[in-house]
């Protein structure tokens, strides 16, 4: 019984995360575009299987990547070893992102517009050669991101400050980087952040901030996505700026 | 058989997505912390789990959602069909016939960020280090409600024309403005909520949103175009969490939200 109960909460619960996007596909396509669904069994497979994975997903959270993230945290700062610390935090932001999707998809894009703007000999090697580039760009820039953060929880600097001075970056960017960069750089900040990094990025930063005396989970342990979605539009400017 | 090897490609998509994440946990924690992982059973499963909800999770987008939502875009912002809606036929379109395109922003910006995996787990965490004082459904309903706004801003933007970077800068300095006038507590956690909005749902949709708008409009070029949603995705969000949490201390009468200890769990 208690099994049972177990296995239907959680997909009650993602079944109510998920009735919004049900309810406005339903109404878009039956009362706006007055059109019926074609495939209503491989329709109704998919939502079953976003369900059973929506569910999966949290419960592997709250077993795995948190207290992982957490104790991670809470050796560094009781080993104290900082050098370490931050080599961890570079390669977690670097190794998190290079490897991301979303990413490659944005890249190749990007190529693509550099291209056609003749920033780039229109031929496949200088395009791959370009989204290589971006990609290493981007990656680094998160690597960045998370050793400022780190950083920053551990000596305690207000948040604002540092996105602050963030965002005069971004402005100051965009008035020299060239136009055809621009939206594929703010976009950038948003897709490097992926569904595996953000739990695990904010466990790390919860985790110190709980571990170092002084410092408040809730003030300093949130902050690191932040970063990360911000200086990839700085430096994907530069890259625009360089190449 | 074609459903099986989807399943599977996106099962090992999936795994290369996650194999350096655990090359460095684990990396780091026997290397370098030299200890073994607290609850190493656990958080194997758990990891697992994480892989295959993950991926079960896409394989039903791919499906269900994602064809549908992209056909959607693509017809509603059709000229023909937004024609189709007006009294005065063969007239140039304005910004003002796009009311289902803006309609259809907002509430597919709300529905998909409510179903955002990565803005789940960063409520459950703030949930959690604060007590519960900040509640898991009204930080997600506020990023989600800027999400919404900030979509049909961005759609509004591609329809007019009008450049990027003034939104996005004058967003900005609202963002700072507020910064000063918000409880301390929930400034770090505003500004991660722009962050993660914009992930495995979201992205796919909206993207697909501009590139249809983009590319029917005249004038606009999608490559250049299409993009800068997400931006907006990312930015409002900020706003919204912040003035929730402004309204909520109004509402309590000026009370402070109580910041609770958070017990790391590493030490056990």
């Amino acid at each position: 019984m208690k099994f049972i109960h177990n296995m239907i909460k959680p997909l009650t619960q993602s079944g109510r995360d998920l009735l919004p996007i049900i309810l406005v596909v339903i109404f878009f396509q039956l009362f706006i575009l007055k059109q019926p669904f074609h495939d209503v069994g491989k329709v109704l497979t998919g939502v079953f299987f976003v369900l059973m994975g929506m569910s999966l997903f949290i419960r592997g959270l709250e077993m795995g990547l948190f207290p992982a993230g957490g104790s991670l945290a809470y050796a560094f700062a009781r080993k104290g070893s900082l050098f370490w610390l931050l080599v961890f935090a570079f390669s977690l932001g670097f190794g998190t992102t290079i490897a991301e999707p979303a990413l490659i998809s944005v890249a190749n894009e990007a190529a693509t517009v550099a291209a056609e703007g003749g920033m780039i000999p229109p031929d496949e090697a200088s395009k791959e050669s370009y989204a290589t580039g971006l990609r290493l760009t981007v990656a680094i820039s998160v690597g960045f991101a998370i050793l400022v953060g780190v950083i920053r929880i551990i000596k305690g600097w207000p948040i604002h400050f540092l996105i602050i001075a963030g965002y005069i970056g971004v402005v100051v960017m965009t008035a020299f980087a060239p136009k055809e960069i621009i939206g594929i750089a703010y976009d950038s900040g948003g897709v490097t952040t992926s569904t595996i990094t953000v739990p695990l990025v904010t466990a790390l930063g919860v985790g110190l901030a709980s571990s170092i005396s002084g410092r408040n989970p809730l003030i300093d342990g949130f902050g690191l996505i932040a970063f990360a979605s911000l200086t990839p539009m700085i430096f994907v400017m530069a890259y625009g700026m360089i190449i | 058989m074609q459903f099986i090897v989807e399943i599977l490609s996106i099962i090992l998509s999936t795994v290369i997505d996650i194999v350096p994440i655990v090359v460095i946990i684990f990396g780091f924690q026997y290397f370098v912390i030299k200890r073994p992982m607290p609850n190493l059973k656990e958080v194997a499963i758990g990891i697992l789990y994480v892989l295959l909800g993950l991926s079960f999770f896409l394989v039903g987008l791919e499906e269900a959602l994602f064809p549908i939502g992209k056909s959607m875009a693509q017809q509603l912002t059709d000229p023909e069909f937004i024609r189709a809606g007006l009294s005065t036929a063969g007239k140039v379109l304005q910004w003002d016939d796009y009311g289902w395109v803006y309609l259809f922003a907002a509430a597919i910006g709300f529905a998909t960020t409510i179903a955002e995996p990565s803005l789940i787990a960063v409520a459950i965490m703030a949930n959690d280090v604060s007590g519960g004082s900040i509640g898991k459904r009204g930080l997600r309903i506020s990023v989600a409600i800027g999400v919404a706004i900030g979509i049909t801003l961005g759609v509004y933007r591609i329809i007019s024309g009008t450049p990027l970077h003034y939104y996005i800068i004058v967003g900005y300095i609202i963002v700072v403005i507020q910064t000063f006038f918000v409880p301390k507590i929930i400034v770090g956690l505003a500004f991660d909520s722009g962050g993660v909005t914009t992930s495995t749902v979201t992205v796919p949709m909206v993207t697909a949103l501009g590139l249809g708008l983009a590319s029917t409009i005249p004038g606009r070029n999608p490559l250049l175009d299409g993009f800068g949603l997400i931006a907006f995705a990312s930015l409002f969000p900020i706003i919204s969490v912040m003035l929730y949490a402004q309204a909520s201390e109004w509402i309590a009468g000026g009370k402070k939200i109580p910041v609770m200890q958070h017990e790391n769990k590493g030490e056990k």
